[in-house]
């Protein structure tokens, strides 16, 4: 039944950094070579070769530009460093399925493919059930789902539902491709219900958030945020000329000074 | 099963048969993969955890490895021309004919005049054989790619410290609290820089960016410089002098391990004027500040001093080094308020990194307690670090500024410290390695003969160039020339144009691998398409022959008169050799395998053991035995048997006959299994003592020299004034034997300054600036290997395209908006592009990624591809050679040092163009394969899944 | 969203399909057998052409039968079981009349309920998405349900006259109908232009979450090419062209059909002036129907650049 389950004994999701993602798409590519050959239907390429070459993927980068729109957010010395341009800045930002507590992809489904799973709120769809009507895809806010040109079934992430339980794998490697394969570590993998889980004191401590809270949806992945820049290192002068003793006696009367007391 | 009841998923599906552990090479990393195979087919290719590199993680490149692999761009036998040059076609010949054809070529010429030979092997990672090879051959004309990418870098690195980035060396990620990346490729080294900086984000150290552009690492940078492209020197001698200015200075360190005390020879009409002052034995003399003498700097016990002018024994004066050093850099030249305007940095923001650095350094400093004793046996009880770290790559390097501005860096580095200490910049071993233990550059060729030294090496001063008697080059990139003397790398780049014009010499073989020269690794890409198919007044190819190999149908393939089709990375055999550009660790020393994994399913032979093969057809001395058999059956069996000396080879694990040494030792030929049962790579850890301040530590020289690095310690005092360059500006000071050609004495006078500084890039200095008011620069897109990834079906999803970002104020001025087409015009040509706004980049910088524009027909993409339509190339607005000087020379578009390409020094206009047919230009024509385009739609991994 | 041929051809002859078995419920058409054999006819063809376009755009349309399961939640399987239980009925209905000749009135007005419930369901799949601020009103039903039993009177009117009967009810039910549809839809038109995906407080800054550090711009998209997601949720139509559109929707939708059923009441009879009606009707609503997709913006689309 499509209807969402009330209660999941985990809430299995991630956390992606948005302070440390370089963009390098690193997530977007293991993922598509994992799932092609795993979970339900390959995900199909069509034009691979030619003009506008379009496939399927589970995850995927965008890259934003952030403008501070009047220079308000940002401190007196961020606006000092960028004398020589504006005040922008680029954020990479990875986006695969959210697995929500409130999923309407789940609820829209008219054949009963999309679930929630009970056991770790994993959201899947059972491909042989779905029939490709798209619905979901439409009641995704944040575009989650893709439906496969060739194979005509839904495709979304499964938080690697045959890599976290899979005994054919070392135990260390039992987490979504993504999260391994991640250069930088901006990904991390875990339980939400569990407040002391990694997962949740990253959230509380650096403020994670939701994507589109507007939308109800409640997302079990969350973004952390980038932190503010042009973090001046703590307890450094704006100014060497604070600490520059030489000024009296020049330079080379410093060195002289200097090297007395080295002995 | 009801119809209604969902199937219960399976938990622990099969993922594959095997695994098998290899070495990637999708880019230039060299991760540890672990390739699963499943039905004989690659399923899924991931991190492998254990090794020294990735320690798992692997980036877009490395994951789309699947798709490279099976690429229908994949070349399937040895090709030969029968349509004209440039067209891309071929007939298939079976590989003995093509071996045939390839040796009768080749012999000719060794027996006549193998300088006629040009061979040139771009992003090879074997030119530790290659280079055996020609040097067996006995051509001059032999180099890889360094040239045209960052040779800048290495040579300074080497001259200056003994090592440079990446391979050479690398942040103590660990340890470091400020880091500071300038001008760094995101395609290179690029997973042990993402998986550092995330390390040091978790640490809370701050990460400075220094790009004109705001992208990748910059983007997540606590702190960015936008800085204007080419003058990153000025920026780092501004924060030299607010640091000098206020004895921020690691002077104990100077002292102990830089040439700053080094007694500089004040004599101003004598042929060593500026050279160092030197006893009877050679060694270079210091100022004892007790003893009031002359003393070599290898005496212990000495107080030496760090300025006022001295007498020296023979009468004259010399003054330290460390005193023309302060002196320059505490100039108002560089004082940051007069580079503010040049270099597009505040001087509020100069200063306050300069404190920043100075308060890291010195007041954060990192005490290790680990007891270790240095070169001159004194013993510390303590490592102590200045925990501040930096790194670079071509930004900086790719200036016709750039070996002084990547010796700027060093010096920043060494003045604050911070080479090899805990928290600062670490080599990696057989590095630090100084100029002294590299050869110098051999090009003394003879017909059948081998070249008496390696092509490549690193000049002392002008007598180690390679000259004929009447000055002109004797090699075809004129590399070691007076063009460029320190040309360390090589010029590839300037290859195709000299064989054409025949300057110096014509040849009569062009013999390249993996070098998109006809394409994207050529300035001025129309131009070397040209002279590739230009003939003489006879009908005749003026580059008479192309050998030509590559696993891929690459545009330069099109331009072979013989193609010899190499493999994918799976099914090679390859070595990462300590003799050649190793993966080792700051704390370990280590090497690396290729095998294949897979076999070929083509009629391809892996580059090495073709080459290896020709060697023997050739009776090359080392690739025959005595009675004139081959050596070695295959690459393999030369990576595991070949010597270089006693005992050394190109892998250093498992050695022996018990396989029980490591560094030294016989053959063992079991060797290749024994990686392959690692994983594929071999480590050994460098002692704890040995581990920091390895210039200058008995304990890690003398384990060097036990594992087969050096046959000698090698310490390295790090060179702030480099005399080589001395020596070369002397020549045109008409205070030496050797006296460069006139129309270069200038610049030689001008540029080879022993201390860095900074000169304004060369076009910007010979255009109008207000005609080309911009700088263009390339990225490099993080999910792309140069021009490899267009043929990716994965990775071309994610760059089949790239737009010209143009930075608002510009868009504004221009009346330019996203989607847009404009015109960007160099001295040289124009280009047609479409136009995307940005403000996060430097306000005078337009910027594309690198390498996505594609020629039709190239790389088995269909004819309308978008890399073909919209992608474009920046190299067409690029010559390489500047405009024509005062003189009426045209000085070569490089670093007058080192050559390296001045690919950053583009200076353009950007100017609104009509949409017209949404083109990019220019454009050519398709040429036909010689691979076809690849099927309409893939559905990989299909028979796996449900 | 991407206007798919299949879905509008869907949602227009289903919905008119459903209203004419709605008004033959009200009793609506002549009742001798051979009327009731052409207007039977003609509502299993238009929903049958309707429903069976519906399945034209599935993935796998053989397991279609599936979407009957998930009534419960879903009301694109509310749909499809309503559609199912309607045309069931009103076979049964159907053939009594055809062949009987008799209109069980009881089956008739139990028919009319659930053909309008099946249109609610119908709007209802567009309706309850969040995503698409501009459906997510009350509205959306409406405006499907008025077009059609418009559409339905419109065709119960013109059978009765192209057969010879006077329908006077019919056609002034038909006249009232599509005025007070179009009515409705200009209400929709005009919500619509308020109802942005900002007018909800969504933003590429609450899709980002990013809003705290200033103005969020896609710089670059996640594939160079367009993906699956731009071609079906970030589809953009001009300004100008979509006010084209609309006046062409309502002049061959609505002003068209007015007059001809004006027509067709000052002439008591006007059989071929109404085909013209119907044809034009469908016209407009196809039109309507395609910027009823196509103008509606998705939450999707403030990743892709759109403001």
């Amino acid at each position: 039944m499509t209807s969402l389950p009330t209660h999941t004994e985990k809430a299995l999701g991630l956390v992606i950094d948005l302070d440390i993602c370089v963009g390098c798409h690193a997530c977007v590519v293991n993922c598509k070579e994992w799932n092609t050959g795993g979970y339900g239907a390959p995900l199909s390429d069509q034009n691979p070769y030619g003009a506008d070459p379009v496939g399927s993927w589970l995850n995927r980068i965008h890259t934003f530009e952030v403008e501070a729109s009047d220079g308000s957010g940002c401190s007196s010395s961020e606006a000092q460093i960028l004398a020589n341009g504006k005040d922008a800045r680029i954020v990479h930002f990875p986006k695969s399925c959210l697995h929500c507590e409130d999923a309407p992809c789940v609820t829209v489904c008219p054949t009963g493919a999309s679930y929630k799973r009970t056991e770790d709120g994993i959201v899947l769809v059972n491909e042989d059930w779905c029939i490709g009507c798209g619905l979901c895809a439409w009641s995704c806010p944040y575009g989650a789902r893709e439906m496969d040109a060739a194979e005509g079934v839904m495709k979304k992430c499964t938080l690697c539902v045959d890599r976290i339980y899979n005994e054919n794998i070392p135990e260390e490697d039992r987490e979504p491709a993504c999260v391994r394969t991640c250069p930088a570590n901006a990904r991390h993998f875990g339980d939400f219900s569990d407040p002391n889980s990694d997962v949740s004191v990253m959230v509380a401590e650096r403020g994670g958030m939701d994507l589109m809270p507007e939308q109800g949806t409640k997302p079990v992945n969350k973004y952390l945020p980038p932190r503010p820049k042009s973090r001046p290192v703590q307890s450094a002068p704006s100014d060497l000329a604070a600490l520059a003793e030489p000024e009296a006696k020049g330079f080379l009367g410093w060195l002289d000074s200097a090297l007395e007391k080295m002995g | 099963m009801s119809l209604f009841e969902r199937e219960a998923l399976d938990p622990s599906p099969k993922v594959s048969d095997e695994i098998r552990k290899t070495t990637c090479y999708m880019c230039a990393c060299r991760c540890g993969i672990n390739v699963h195979l499943r039905d004989n087919k690659v399923r899924y290719i991931e991190g492998n955890r254990d090794h020294p590199v990735n320690k798992g993680v692997l980036c877009a490149k490395g994951s789309a490895g699947i798709m490279q692999h099976y690429s229908p761009a994949r070349l399937k036998k040895p090709l030969k021309r029968v349509g004209e040059r440039g067209k891309a076609e071929f007939q298939e010949i079976e590989w003995d004919e093509a071996m045939e054809l390839a040796t009768s070529w080749l012999k000719d010429i060794r027996e006549t005049d193998p300088k006629r030979l040009a061979f040139f092997t771009g992003r090879d990672q074997s030119q530790s054989l290659t280079g055996f090879w020609a040097q067996a051959y006995g051509t001059p004309n032999y180099a890889a790619h360094g040239g045209f990418c960052s040779v800048n870098m290495a040579a300074a690195g080497i001259y200056t410290m003994g090592g440079a980035f990446w391979e050479f060396g690398q942040p103590d990620w660990e340890r470091s609290k400020m880091f500071m990346i300038f001008g760094v490729a995101e395609d290179h080294d690029s997973n042990p820089i993402k998986m550092g900086l995330s390390r040091l984000k978790e640490r809370g150290a701050k990460i400075v960016g220094v790009n004109p552009v705001r992208t990748g690492y910059n983007a997540i940078a606590d702190e960015w410089v936008g800085i204007t492209p080419g003058t990153d020197g000025l920026f780092i001698l501004a924060l030299i002098h607010e640091l000098l200015r206020a004895g921020k200075i690691d002077l104990d360190y100077l002292i102990r391990y830089t040439n700053a005390p080094w007694l500089v020879i004040r004599d101003p009409d004598a042929k060593d004027h500026g050279l160092f002052a030197r006893n009877d034995e050679g060694e270079v003399l210091v100022w004892d500040r007790e003893a009031k003498a002359c003393v070599s700097q290898k005496q212990t016990g000495v107080k030496p001093g760090l300025k006022g002018e001295v007498t020296l024994p023979d009468g004259r004066k010399a003054v330290p080094a460390f005193e023309l050093l302060a002196e320059k850099y505490l100039d108002e030249a560089y004082a940051p308020d007069a580079v503010a305007a040049q270099t597009g940095v505040s001087a509020a923001q100069i200063k306050r990194l300069a404190a920043e650095l100075a308060h890291t350094a010195f007041e954060e400093e990192i005490v290790i307690d680990q007891p270790w004793t240095d070169m001159k046996g004194e013993r510390h009880e303590k490592m102590i670090g200045r925990p501040v770290a930096f790194h670079a790559m071509r930004g900086i390097s790719a200036h016709s500024n750039g070996f002084q501005t990547c010796r700027s860096l060093h010096l920043l580095q060494i003045l604050l410290g911070s080479i090899e200490c805990p928290g600062g910049f670490r080599f990696k071993p057989p590095y630090p390695k100084p100029m002294e233990a590299h050869p110098t550059p051999h090009a003394e060729y003879a017909a059948n003969s081998p070249l008496p030294g390696p092509h490549l090496g690193y000049p002392r001063g002008p007598e180690d160039l390679a000259l004929n008697e009447d000055g002109t080059a004797k090699r075809i990139d004129k590399a070691f020339s007076w063009d460029a003397p320190m040309s360390v790398h090589g010029m590839m780049h300037m290859v195709v144009s000299n064989a054409y014009a025949g300057d110096p010499y014509p040849v009569d073989v062009l013999f390249m691998y993996m070098a998109n020269m006809s394409w994207n690794s050529s300035m001025n890409s129309r131009g070397v398409m040209e002279m590739l198919e230009a003939k003489d007044e006879n009908g005749e190819y003026v580059i008479p022959k192309i050998i030509y190999s590559d696993a891929y149908s690459s545009e330069m393939v099109a331009y072979a008169d013989l193609v010899l089709p190499d493999t994918t990375y799976l099914e090679r055999h390859d070595c990462i050799s300590l003799l050649d550009r190793p993966i080792c660790e700051p704390d370990a020393v280590a090497d690396s395998i290729r095998w294949p994994v897979v076999e070929p399913d083509r009629d391809v032979r892996g580059f090495q053991s073709v080459v290896i093969d020709l060697g023997a057809r050739l009776g090359l001395p080392g690739f025959v035995n005595e009675d004139g058999s081959a050596k070695f059956s295959d690459y393999a069996d030369y990576i595991v048997s070949h010597e270089r000396k006693p005992g050394i080879g190109p892998l250093s694990g498992w050695r022996g006959e018990n396989a029980d040494q490591a560094g030294r030792g016989a053959p063992n030929p079991d060797q290749l299994k024994r990686y392959i049962d690692n994983g594929g790579f071999w480590i050994e850890h460098i002692p704890a003592e040995a581990q920091f301040f390895k210039h200058a530590n008995a304990a890690y020289q003398d384990w060097a020299v036990g594992k087969g690095f050096f046959d000698a310690p090698q310490p390295v005092t790090f060179q702030l004034y480099l005399e080589p360059l001395r020596k070369f500006q002397l020549t045109a000071e008409g205070k030496a034997d050797q006296t460069p050609p006139e129309h270069l004495k200038a610049r030689i006078r001008d540029c080879f300054d022993p201390l860095p500084i900074w000169y304004a890039p060369f076009e910007g200095t010979m255009i109008d600036e207000g005609e080309y008011p911009l700088h263009a620069i390339t990225q490099r897109p993080a999910a792309m290997y140069h021009s490899w990834g267009s043929q990716n079906a994965w990775l071309r999803q994610i760059h089949g395209t790239n737009p010209m970002y143009v930075p608002g104020d510009v868009c504004d001025a221009q009346g330019l908006k996203d989607g847009d087409w404009a015109w960007v015009i160099s001295q040289h040509g124009r280009i047609k592009v479409p136009v995307m706004r940005m403000e996060a980049v430097n306000s005078k910088t337009l910027w594309t990624w690198n390498a996505i524009g594609k020629r039709a027909g190239a790389w088995g993409l269909s004819e309308d591809a978008p890399e073909t339509k919209k992608g474009f190339l920046l190299n067409h607005l690029i010559h390489e050679l500047l405009p024509e000087n005062g003189d009426g020379m045209r000085w070569s578009n490089s670093d007058p040092i080192t050559g390296q390409a001045a690919w950053y020094d583009l200076r353009v206009r950007v100017e609104k163009a009509e949409a017209g047919d949404e083109l990019s230009e220019p454009r050519f024509d398709a040429q036909k394969g010689p691979a076809e385009a690849g099927p309409s739609e893939l559905r990989y991994g299909k028979e796996w899944t449900k | 969203m991407h206007p798919a041929s299949s879905i509008i051809v869907f949602t227009t002859l289903s919905g008119m399909g459903f209203g004419l078995i709605a008004m033959l419920g009200l009793g609506a058409a002549p009742s001798d057998g051979t009327a009731g054999l052409v207007v039977c006819a003609l509502s299993f063809i238009l929903t049958g052409i309707g429903l069976a376009s519906s399945t034209f755009h599935l993935g796998h349309p053989e397991r279609a039968w599936r979407a009957l399961t998930q009534w419960r939640s879903s009301w694109l399987s509310r749909e499809g079981v309503l559609a199912v239980v309607t045309l069931g009925i009103f076979a049964i209905y159907a053939a009594l009349w055809v062949f009987a000749a008799d209109r069980v009135a009881v089956v008739g007005i139990l028919l009319t309920l659930l053909s309008l419930v099946t249109v609610y369901a119908t709007a209802m799949i567009y309706g309850s998405l969040k995503t698409v601020p501009r459906w997510r009103t009350g509205l959306t039903p409406l405006c499907y349900l008025l077009f059609a039993v418009a559409g339905g009177a419109l065709l119960a009117a013109t059978v009765s006259a192209l057969m010879g009967h006077g329908a006077e009810n019919t056609l002034y039910a038909a006249l009232v109908l599509m005025v007070i549809a179009w009515g409705a839809k200009f209400v929709w038109w005009n919500r619509s232009d308020r109802t942005t995906l900002a007018s909800i407080g969504s933003s590429p800054e609450t899709a980002t979450g990013l809003g705290d550090i200033g103005k969020v711009r896609l710089l670059e998209a996640p594939h160079s090419s367009p993906n699956y997601l731009m071609k079906e949720m970030v589809y953009r139509v001009g300004r100008k062209h979509a006010q084209k559109l609309r006046l062409m929707a309502v002049a061959l939708g609505g002003g068209i059909p007015v007059l001809a059923l004006l027509a067709a009441v000052v002439s008591a009879g006007g059989g071929f002036i109404l085909v013209i009606a119907v044809l034009s009707h469908l016209v407009g609503m196809m039109t309507e129907r395609w910027l009823f997709f196509a103008e509606a913006e998705h939450s999707v689309s403030l990743y892709y650049g759109h403001r």
